[in-house]
């Protein structure tokens, strides 16, 4: 019973300590000082530099921290100095959720350039929301959604999938197989095409998902031999696309019988999986090393230049760089940093990007961009296919009579 | 007022608190009894899933959870229709954990499974378990796990004084679950499983059927995970696979590991001490934090084989040792 009795006491020692380090919590909201002070104006990197997520988040957070010093160098914004804060999201949504928090509440951020895979963005929202703070989304993403504390960078399903879908059917291919990560994305993009395909006359052959980091694939080969596809949709993320391009390539089916699109992966990944494995077959996105604009000369020479040769540009990495851009166009344009001045400004705002010129769409805080269809090359490198007009970005997909009954919120 | 807590700390520190009381759980089970399983995240994992689902449901009122929608449900599924009721919630949340680690207990302790078998099970369960919600997307968010909850139980997650509350209510639990845990060990109970750690073959001899304690320690293990589960989900703000995840239940037995396993005190010690370091470092340092706590680790590991407590008892003895034989040559001369 000694034991016992000790245990209370160490028991209430204990929580008396927690307890009183908890007092005057309610009282205690300041603390951090604030975004602006001095000539130095505060904003938060907030990505993956550990984990599965940190060899693709690396680089947006670059392209992030080339724009800004760029900024700096040229005088900055509203003549302030941009100051980073930097956090590790550690590709865990709980870890991004608390790292947000500390931004927002206690480091008083002007705004957050961050996350990647959607359950870092869902696991950040309700604190940007809560905070009325503003996050820049640099990745596309499934859409059916829009929250007015983000700034959406990407492409919505209708400036990617959708027209990659319309694409493909044009060129006659009307018979997919549909492989995905088992994973948000690729489960909504698959009911996004699958919606599509019935409506516009294509047809849906198979649907295979595979956990991720998965790697044999030799089933689903022979799944996709025998259900003869004309083309096959690949969501699949990560290290997975290396054995599935691998064993495809093994197994005999190359760009030249049964062809690929891709809807993530970029020049990064295709460095990933090599070039041998995966030339000739097709990707959809907004944005390519190749894309044939001076701002992009200029952008890619530069981010060769402060981190090497070897490095290539991206799709998530040109929107990351975008999105700096656009913060300071919008805080120039309201002339303060205060997030909701900020955030009426932005509606319209436009931006001579990498890709071409896009625009912030103010109802839905998406960009307008264009959809470029590309294909792998032998370098490595993407050569874009077909180019359209800038989109105007339909993140719930409402202008789509068949999408009826996807959307949601 | 001794110090003062900004509002982002608080709920930082309530989520140690937390950690806390699942590092107990493991403390009874692997410090204790000599069991190490690496799947306990699913325990806590759960019971947090089924309180966050009824937060979700709560704050909606009759609209479906987005993701349900997008997962092309039109109605709740019926066996979610229970966790629109709180109390309910609050039940199935450490019921529902305790009747999966009574069958796992039950099946594999009868048998005889032990030792790596049983972490190596364990480990198996929890990747089963990620793998099945990444996959059901429409029913747990998936990837995305479940997020955006408005209040808890009649309480304001935005409002501070509301968290200043919900902070002492876990830091109550973690009180009254370190008595309860002191209580249990320090009855008979708590000699016949340190008896199976130290000798199950010879506890069996003498007349105790060990694998009948295992799996009803081991219950109360999950349930002391599932109780942490339930106010973690209000501090966090989501719940998301990787909170059942492989790699979340080696760090709970790491901050076993470092506090001192087989002392209460140290469990709870290390959960906080990992924890606060893990947090400080990667602020401080969010480009190499991973190398600095690795680091730590290995060194406490090698350094302080029985954990930091453990350390400090070692020391205190060894110092009256030296105490007592310096005056035993001082009486002798």
């Amino acid at each position: 019973m000694k034991r016992f009795a000790k245990g209370l006491l160490t028991a209430s020692v204990l929580a008396f300590g927690l307890m009183t380090a908890g007092c005057g919590g309610d009282s205690a909201l300041g603390g951090g000082g604030n975004a602006v002070s001095g000539d130095t104006v505060k904003v938060g990197l907030l990505h993956s530099l550990s984990g599965t997520m940190a060899i693709s988040e690396t680089s947006v957070r670059d392209a992030e921290k080339l724009a800004i010093d760029e900024i700096n160098a040229s005088g900055g914004v509203l003549g302030k100095k941009i100051e980073i804060v930097e956090e590790d999201g550690a590709s865990d949504p709980q870890i991004f959720a608390e790292k947000a928090k500390k931004l927002f509440q206690r480091d008083r951020v002007a705004t957050v350039f961050g996350c990647w895979t959607s359950a870092s963005r869902k696991a950040v929202k309700p604190v940007v929301e809560s905070a009325n703070g503003l996050l820049w989304y640099p990745v596309q993403y499934e859409g059916m959604e829009a929250s007015k504390n983000i700034m959406y960078m990407g492409a919505a399903p209708n400036q990617q999938i959708v027209p990659a879908i319309d694409f493909l059917l044009k060129a006659g291919k009307k018979k997919m197989f549909l492989v995905g990560s088992d994973y948000v994305f690729p489960q909504t993009a698959n009911r996004i095409v699958k919606a599509q395909l019935a409506a516009s006359g294509g047809e849906c052959v198979g649907e295979e998902y595979t956990p991720m980091g998965h790697t044999d694939y030799a089933t689903i080969i022979s799944k996709i031999r025998a259900a003869k596809p004309d083309v096959i949709v690949n969501t699949l993320n990560g290290d997975s696309n290396v054995a599935f391009f691998k064993q495809l390539k093994d197994a005999g089916i190359s760009a030249d019988t049964i062809s690929v699109m891709s809807f993530s992966i970029a020049e990064e990944e295709v460095k990933g999986i090599g070039a041998q494995n995966i030339v000739g077959d097709l990707v959809s996105w907004n944005y390519y090393e190749t894309t044939a604009t001076p701002a992009n000369e200029k952008f890619v020479a530069a981010y060769k230049k402060v981190y090497g040769e070897d490095r290539v540009t991206d799709d998530p990495i040109e929107a990351a760089y975008d999105a700096v851009y656009l913060w300071k166009a919008a805080v120039e344009k309201a002339g303060s940093f205060d997030v909701e001045a900020v955030r009426k400004a932005a509606a319209d705002i436009a931006f001579d990007a990498p890709e071409g010129d896009v625009k912030i769409d103010g109802e839905n805080q998406h960009l307008y961009k264009r959809v470029r269809i590309g294909k792998v090359n032998a370098n490595g490198l993407i050569d874009e296919v077909s180019v359209t007009e800038p989109i105007k970005p339909d993140p719930f997909l409402a202008t789509y009579e068949w999408a009826k009954g996807l959307a949601s919120e | 007022m001794p110090f003062v807590l900004s509002l982002f700390r608080l709920t930082l520190l309530a989520k140690f608190v937390c950690y806390a009381i699942v590092a107990l759980g493991i403390d009874l089970i692997w410090g204790y009894t000599g069991i190490l399983s690496l799947g306990h995240a699913v325990f806590f994992g759960l019971g947090a899933y089924i309180v966050a689902m009824h937060l979700k449901l709560a704050s909606l009122g009759t609209v479906l959870p987005a993701f349900m929608k997008t997962g092309g449900l039109d109605a709740l599924p019926v066996f979610l229709e229970p966790l629109r009721s709180g109390p309910a919630a609050l039940i199935l949340a450490i019921l529902v954990p305790v009747v999966l680690a009574f069958l796992l207990g039950f099946m594999t302790f009868r048998n005889r499974i032990k030792g790596v078998y049983f972490s190596i099970l364990s480990q198996a369960l929890a990747w089963a378990f990620v793998t099945i919600f990444i996959g059901m997307q429409a029913y747990t968010g998936g990837s995305n796990g479940i997020t955006g909850f408005a209040d808890y139980f009649g309480m304001s997650l935005t409002a501070p004084l509301d968290m200043v509350k919900l902070y002492y209510l876990a830091v109550a639990v973690l009180a009254l679950a370190y008595i309860g845990s002191t209580w249990l060990i320090s009855r008979d109970l708590g000699k016949i499983l340190i008896a199976i750690r130290d000798g199950e073959n010879r506890t069996n001899f003498t007349g105790y059927d060990a694998s009948r304690y295992k799996t009803f320690i081991f219950c109360i293990s999950a349930a002391l995970a599932a109780l942490a589960g339930a106010p973690y989900v209000p501090f966090a703000g989501i719940i998301s696979p990787k909170e059942l995840d492989i790699a979340f239940s080696v760090e709970m037995v790491i901050w076993v590991a470092v506090g001192g396993r087989g002392t209460l005190i140290g469990a709870v010690l290390g959960a906080f001490l990992v924890s606060i370091l893990k947090t400080g470092v990667s602020e401080t340092m969010p480009g190499a934090w991973l190398y600095f706590v690795g680091l730590l680790f290995v060194l406490v590991v090698l350094c302080l084989p029985k954990g930091i407590v453990g350390g400090v008892e070692g020391l205190r003895t060894h110092f009256r040792r030296c105490l007592s034989g310096a005056a035993r040559a001082q009486a002798d001369s």
